[in-house]
């Protein structure tokens, strides 16, 4: 299966035409403690590089882009009452939600992780 | 700082000095104080009530059979309880409040003896409007002290607050568009902007659309330009903006967005640091709000809501909302409202309150315009500035400050928390400022800087009262910067520690009815 990072630190984790989506180990590190997310519910049609979600920290409120276009077929029920699990599992438990890629191709233009962790050194 | 002017031994509870429990809990004149429902007891009162005589219900089956359980306290109670309250809090009438973003400066007494004037202090809205002409008189003088101030040639005093004058503009924005059958879809606002911007336009109804910033901090003209087409109803720019800078390209990005078709919002939260300098009417705005607790020195809070007055351009004056104070020829005033707006103001997008606002913010703001005048107005901004570049200059050896480069900041001064070392953050110095009495700086705003402290100690604050809060941050900066591991428990002066933030949030506890369950589970 897959993963891409993009340049927003939202990762993709995609099995044919679905995928998984949620907010890399650097973003969640940067955010500090997270309170609260809110999630697209299932049905949701996102847009690469529009907001699909958003969470809040101790520090700030963000917005999450959605790395590809697509519909929401399934949000992670348990970051609203366990929001920490975007801190402690961020790139597995504390996934943010599961799409229906409307166009596969889109995934081609993002990192993979070599060049995601060259483009995090860089920051 | 060799002389301790508080009088406070801070040996006395540090190092080995015995630390001998109290019976109280109280710590001298520190005193502990429980909630109003642990000190309190239902039956009590303060208060001596007549007997109510025996009298039919009206509420049906709606009467309460039981009591409502609220804690009764005496009068002495109660005032000791909000006393000792008090007394753990910080205030701008206790030290410098240096709350970048929020101007707390001084509020001159003199304002308030002013709004203490009964023909002021008592006047209610429903008033005859014969009644209440000095009050109509004084709207008036703010609204033209406003104008002449922004060089803008209409205002709504209306609105009662920044955010609330911004949806005013903006509802003027969309009211000037639609009117030309023109109505756009995008507000653009660029990242330097106030977090509020972006709230305001979407409540109205608009898509919020970020514009890069550029390097030294402020709005990247040309990726503004890029964006603007005829979708795009208008932009809100801070200025001077968050990053403590003012916008020179504001006339370039004025003339941009006009040709475009769009209008041009004005976030003026922070006129402060300009009035008497600029007047935003010669940079092409056509809406921005004052907020009379920042520029004019009104409470924050103020006993009630605050006043945001909105200065408008030929082309949305017509727009402004109902209703308002005019002067008729024979030197009388008179309030616009529904009944006679059809007569001169048809085209008004409507009326965003009850009444017409907050008669003791600008009785407050025009006994500070009066007592200043346009030249004190004018030494206000420039103190206010002087004083902010005399922190960013004295601090940018300690705290990264990253557009230090970008030439004088304007009222705030604003660091990061580059140079750090692993595991010390900008909420540490923040701490330990709170055990150097102060209140700490705006943490974590602007979003645009990392870590970001934003400070601004305002015009009321003498060279003393500075050099002894930037000797307090320098303490504190080189305290986190050598790695320092007290600092991470501070505050340890403070009537509580380090509180957790983080399950403050996660799971908030917020009725007393709550606590007591919380406590019982546990």
């Amino acid at each position: 299966m897959p993963t891409y990072f993009t340049k927003e630190h939202e990762w993709i984790a995609v099995e044919g035409d679905t995928a998984t989506v949620g907010i890399t180990d650097y973003a969640q590190a940067q955010l500090g403690d997270v309170v609260f997310v809110e999630v697209p519910p299932a049905g949701t049609q996102v847009e690469k590089g529009k907001e699909a979600a958003v969470v809040e920290s101790v520090k700030a409120a963000s917005d999450v882009y959605a790395p590809v276009s697509g519909e929401v077929t399934e949000p992670n029920g348990a970051l609203e009452g366990d929001p920490s699990l975007v801190n402690t599992a961020p790139e597995g438990e504390g996934w943010f939600f599961k799409l229906t890629l409307s166009d596969p191709t889109q995934v081609d233009g993002l990192m993979d992780a070599a060049a995601y962790k060259d483009f995090v050194a860089g920051l | 700082m060799s002389i301790n002017s508080s009088g406070w031994k801070p040996e006395m509870s540090q190092g080995g000095a015995p630390t001998a429990e109290t019976f109280t809990g109280n710590r001298a004149l520190m005193l502990e104080e429980p909630l109003l429902f642990e000190i309190g007891s239902i039956g009590k009162t303060g208060v001596d009530f007549a007997e109510v005589p025996e009298a039919a219900s009206r509420l049906g089956g709606l009467t309460r059979e039981a009591p409502i359980g609220l804690p009764g306290l005496s009068e002495p109670e109660t005032v000791r309880h909000y006393t000792r309250l008090s007394r753990q809090n910080y205030a701008i009438d206790l030290g410098l409040f240096p709350l970048g973003s929020c101007t707390m400066k001084h509020n001159p007494r003199l304002n308030e003896r002013m709004a203490r004037l009964p023909g002021f202090a008592d006047v209610h809205p429903l008033q005859p409007q014969e009644t209440v002409q000095g009050a109509y008189a004084v709207i008036n003088l703010v609204g033209e002290w406003l104008c002449k101030l922004t060089g803008m040639p209409a205002v709504a005093m209306s609105p009662k607050a920044g955010a609330h004058g911004e949806l005013c503009g903006l509802l003027a924005i969309r009211a000037a568009l639609e009117a030309r059958g023109d109505a756009r879809e995008v507000i653009l606002v660029p990242e330097s902007a106030h977090g509020t911007n972006p709230a305001t336009a979407a409540f109205c109804g608009y898509r919020v659309e970020d514009i890069p910033a550029t390097k030294d901090g402020r709005v990247n003209l040309e990726a503004l330009k890029a964006r603007l087409g005829p979708d795009v109803a208008g932009v809100m720019i801070t200025n001077p903006n968050t990053c403590g800078l003012f916008e020179r390209d504001m006339i370039a990005i004025g003339e941009a967005v006009h040709a475009a078709g769009g209008l041009v919002y004005c976030d003026g939260a922070n006129f402060n640091a300009i009035v008497g300098r600029v007047r935003p009417g010669d940079l092409g705005i056509d809406a921005m709000h004052i907020n009379l607790h920042k520029t004019f020195s009104t409470p924050h809070g103020g006993g009630g809501p605050g006043a945001g007055p909105v200065v408008f351009s030929d082309a949305l004056a017509p727009f402004a909302p109902l209703p308002f104070v005019e002067k008729r020829e024979d030197g009388s005033f008179h309030l616009v409202e529904e009944e006679t707006a059809g007569e001169h103001h048809a085209d008004t997008f409507g009326r965003m309150v009850a009444f017409h606002g907050q008669m003791g913010m600008f009785t407050r703001a025009a006994a500070y315009m009066l007592s200043h005048g346009a030249d004190g107005l004018r030494q206000v901004s420039e103190d206010a500035v002087l004083n902010a570049n005399y922190v960013l200059r004295q601090l940018e050896d300690v705290l990264d400050a990253p557009f230090a480069a970008s030439g004088p900041c304007m009222h705030e001064a604003l660091f990061s928390d580059e140079g750090f070392p692993e595991g010390f953050t900008t909420l540490d110095v923040a701490k330990g400022l709170i055990d150097e009495g102060f209140h700490p700086m705006t943490m974590y705003f602007p979003l645009v800087v990392h870590g970001a402290m934003l400070i601004e100690p305002t015009e009321t604050e003498g060279k003393a009262a500075l050099d002894q809060f930037i000797g307090a941050l320098r303490h504190v900066a080189e305290r986190a910067k050598a790695g320092d591991a007290a600092l991470k428990a501070a505050p340890v002066h403070a009537p509580r520690r380090r509180l957790d933030e983080t399950a403050a949030a996660r799971k908030p506890v917020l009725t007393y009815r709550e606590l007591v369950t919380a406590a019982a589970a546990e």
